[in-house]
């Protein structure tokens, strides 16, 4: 007997969950536009589970899971800033858009895994209202929208959906007026001289419905008060009725699953696990001549979202012509519908920038790969200064837009050769009177100026640089001259111009896999893992980016990159193994 | 939802339910809710601290007075409590600062106490402060002997360490946890070379639902003890609503639920520990 009844019970809790699986599939409206208050974040919920629902300062409306993926707390209680939702607990970032984690403030210093990204749920906004549903189909949304609208006052009903849905046609008929249930589950109750109201159901829980309506017209003040006022009045006797049918019903509340994180999220971060892959396929949407020989291109994904990027990430573009670049991207936070970035071009270089400013053009499709970011920008920094050298603008002007919409002190140092020369000016001029242009200084000049900029460093300030070799190497002497920190020291090479030696020949321990192999002349230490089946990531493979670091549990490092800075260096314990090699017959890596 | 019934590791456990200066003065009967129970508890007239099941007024549950509180075990009695020497040296100044009930499961308040990284955006101005977020790295142990989380050489930025002081300082912490639901933060005294210990013990009254007492065990300065006790109040204050906010409210020990990072190696170890006790009730293990 027992089984037979468990069995029934089984086949119950089993239907009510295809039931819901199915609902999920639907769209239904969660909130009010007029919810979504600026700089607000509305909770709402959907079949059992929570959402957070935020509109950014550029009009895009987000619909969240309602949990930070750090420690489960609600994002509904977290800060709408404008392009980023910050987390009350740790003050974790999330991007517009993306839902991706763009800052972690108890790690200033690293730049988050780029695969933390909050769930996000498809959203549309119509009739003034916004909708949504957990697994909802893109083109099954068949609403239209209403030239002229009022919308009434949402009212929460402690009562199952279907019911709801069953009785407020009843109901309004028992009023005298007429109506029609629809295909798509909407109820349409005629006023009478073409005056429609159109009523959807939310379903929030097991037991917990809203009815949202909106009226076909516009009504003047007076008309409107009274009308919202009278539909109200119907409304709340509704629902006390409905109350009462359902008060006794017992019913379990639905449960929305938390779904597991990937598995090296569960620890962590420790490296990514990429080679040099195009995983991303952009085209161009914009191409703009910033300056004289600067192309400033838009990227924008085919479909989906771009995974999130963080204040100094670059992507390596494929070119057609067999040739790998890299290029910081310029955006700010919160612009995260494209990619831009800016490309000078090198009349001697290696042909990349060429290429692209001589065969790139709006609508061509580029293979790219994710953002990645071995430039991270702190923002516990109590000042910070920016030097920029020509296009060594890019990732710092992504730096200061951070810094700047965080409200955070700082000044950007822009040198260029004459006014011709510069580029970006809309957004320089947004960051206003902290940018300070040094226009066709020389040589000498120019580390006269530096050396008066970085008279004092100090407490929690810190310094980014990016240009051409010989400024770098000026300023990061002058620096140190002038007793910064290492650590306060921040800066990023376009390429490596030393000239590497790759004549030695050694052996390479790997700590975890218990593997030794040979690096003969010519060959690199990556090249060599690579043929192994060992797979490190790498970008430029010049020792300029960072991306192939690996520690070193003992050897003697034979530096060549120009990544480290002194004190890295000096440690011992970490090398780039696109260019760098060993002194001692063997190094033992720990990987 | 299980029953401490099902979970031999909370049944057989000293649970702390109240502070003896609470209890002392009166031969009041008090009423609260350990592991979905209700229990009753007072102290006579010799000064004997009595727990008993609500209507079973004659069986009287096994009790331990400990460091300043009332232990009471459901199940088998321990041994043992955890040791907490500094309780027992002279010239320290033993006080409960208060307690406070907040809607979440031991081990989410167990977490949140041993958790610097919240401080600059909880405890703004108190304990932390904006732009100062970095969590330095850290070490820490499960040690078999005794059996704890042990996590030392913590540092934090910490607004102004003291009333002259303007400029801020790293403070130093060290964080036991040396019972399911008990920790200790140990931080620098007025004496010097010896630590102040702030202490929190977790009383489950449901799985969901907890009374949080503290206390504290200090070389006492000028602070009067209503200052103390208002301060503790304060930063829990503080630490509730976001506790009552977090999902799920029971404690993941799934490693795959949420997402770590360095500044949480005490959380991942106190997870790992309780997983490898296979505590259940309070926790989410799927
Ligand atoms: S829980 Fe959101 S930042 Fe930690
Ligand atoms: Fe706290």
């Amino acid at each position: 007997m027992t089984n037979v009844r468990e069995n029934n019970l089984r086949k119950i809790i089993c239907m009510e969950k295809n039931k819901i699986y199915a609902l999920r599939k639907k769209w239904f409206p969660i909130a009010s536009s007029s919810d979504l208050v600026k700089r607000h974040v509305f909770q709402a919920q959907l079949l059992g589970r929570e959402f957070a629902v935020w509109r950014a300062d550029d009009g895009n409306v987000n619909v969240w899971e309602n949990r930070c993926l750090h420690r489960g707390v609600r994002l509904s209680i977290g800060i709408n800033q404008g392009s980023e939702l910050k987390c009350q607990y740790h003050g974790w970032r999330y991007a517009n858009r993306t839902a991706g984690c763009t800052y972690i403030p108890a790690h200033p210093a690293d730049a988050p895994a780029r695969t933390i990204c909050n769930n996000t749920y498809p959203v549309k906004e119509f009739i003034g209202m916004i909708w949504s549903g957990e697994d909802a189909i893109e083109n099954d949304f068949s609403y239209k929208e209403l030239s002229k609208r009022t919308v009434l006052r949402p009212v929460p009903i402690n009562a199952p959906n279907d019911l709801v849905q069953k009785n407020l046609l009843n109901y309004y008929s028992e009023l005298n007026f007429d109506g029609l249930l629809l295909n798509d589950g909407s109820i349409e109750i005629n006023l009478g001289g073409k005056k429609k109201i159109l009523f959807f159901i939310q379903p929030q829980d097991s037991k917990l419905s809203v009815v949202r309506g909106v009226l076909n017209a516009t009504l003047s003040d007076e008309k409107r008060y009274h009308f919202l006022k009278e539909q109200n009045f119907i409304i709340e006797r509704f629902r006390e009725k409905m109350e009462q049918i359902s008060e006794n019903l017992n019913l379990e509340p639905m449960v929305a699953e938390i779904e597991e994180i990937s598995n090296d999220l569960g620890e962590p971060p420790t490296k990514e696990d990429c080679g040099r892959k195009a995983e991303l396929r952009l085209h161009v949407s914009e191409r703009i001549l910033t300056s004289r020989d600067v192309v400033s291109l838009k990227l924008k994904g085919i479909e989906g979202q771009l995974p999130t990027f963080h204040p100094g990430a670059h992507i390596d573009l494929h070119l057609q012509n067999g040739l790998i670049r890299q290029y910081s991207l310029v955006n700010g936070p919160g612009e995260t519908d494209h990619y831009r970035i800016g490309v000078k071009l090198e009349k001697d270089g290696r042909g990349g920038s060429q290429y692209i400013h001589n065969n790139v053009k709006v609508g061509d499709l580029l293979a790219t790969s994710a953002p990645r970011n071995n430039f991270p920008l702190r923002r516990d920094s109590l000042y910070t200064i920016f030097i920029a050298g020509g296009i060594g603008i890019t990732p710092l002007l992504s730096m200061s837009k951070a810094l700047h919409s965080m409200e955070l002190d700082y000044e950007f140092h822009y040198f260029v050769q004459s006014e011709k020369d510069i580029s970006f000016k809309e957004t320089l001029k947004i960051l206003g009177e902290r940018v300070i242009i040094h226009k066709g200084l020389s040589q000498e000049n120019t580390i006269n100026k530096v050396r008066k900029i970085l008279q004092k460093p100090g407490y929690y300030k810190n310094l980014y640089v990016c240009g051409p070799g010989p400024m770098l190497e000026a300023t990061l002497k002058i620096a140190s001259d002038l007793k910064w920190a290492d650590d306060t020291i921040h800066f990023e090479y376009f390429k490596n111009d030393r000239k590497i030696n790759n004549d030695s020949n050694f052996e390479i321990e790997l700590a975890r896999s218990a593997l030794t192999l040979t690096v003969s002349a010519g060959k690199t230490i990556l090249e060599i893992l690579r043929e192994n089946g060992v797979d490190l990531p790498s970008s430029c493979e010049q020792g300029a980016c960072g991306t192939c670091k690996v520690n070193v549990i003992r050897g003697d490092i034979d530096h060549q990159d120009v990544y480290l800075n002194a004190t890295e260096r000096a440690n011992k314990n970490i090398m780039m193994t696109c260019v760098s090699r060993s002194l001692s017959d063997r190094l033992i890596l720990d990987i | 939802m299980v029953s401490a019934f099902q979970d031999p590791v909370i049944l057989n456990q000293w649970h702390p339910i109240s502070s003896l200066e609470e209890i002392n003065p009166s031969e009041k009967t008090f009423q609260t809710l350990l592991l979905d129970e209700e229990i009753l508890y007072k102290m006579d007239k010799e000064n004997k601290v009595l727990v008993w099941r609500k209507g079973s007024r004659d069986e009287n549950l096994p009790t331990k007075l400990a460091y300043g509180f009332v232990w009471v075990c459901l199940g088998n009695p321990p041994e043992t409590l955890f040791l907490f020497p500094e309780f027992d040296e002279p010239n320290r100044k033993n006080k409960a600062t208060g307690v406070i009930g907040v809607n979440t499961s031991a081990g989410r308040a167990i977490e949140n106490f041993c958790d610097m990284g919240h401080f600059p955006y909880v405890h703004k101005g108190i304990l932390g402060e904006e732009p100062h977020t970095e969590v330095k790295n850290y070490d820490v142990e499960i040690s078999d002997e005794p059996d704890e989380v042990l996590a030392t050489n913590c540092k934090f930025f910490q607004p102004r360490a003291n009333v002259t002081s303007t400029k801020g300082v790293d403070a130093d912490y060290i964080y036991r946890v040396p019972h399911i639901n008990c920790a200790l933060l140990y931080k620098s005294s007025i004496v010097a070379g010896k630590l102040d210990v702030i202490v929190l013990f977790v009383q489950p009254m449901r799985e969901e639902q907890i009374r949080a007492h503290t206390a504290m065990c200090i070389f006492d300065d000028s602070s009067t003890e209503k200052d103390i006790r208002l301060f503790q109040q304060l930063i829990f204050g503080q630490d509730k609503p976001i506790l009552e906010n977090q999902h799920p409210k029971r404690l993941p020990l799934n490693p795959r639920m949420e997402t770590p990072i360095r500044a949480d190696k005490t959380a991942i170890s106190y997870r790992r520990w309780l997983l490898n006790k296979g505590l259940k009730y309070g926790t989410v293990a799927n």
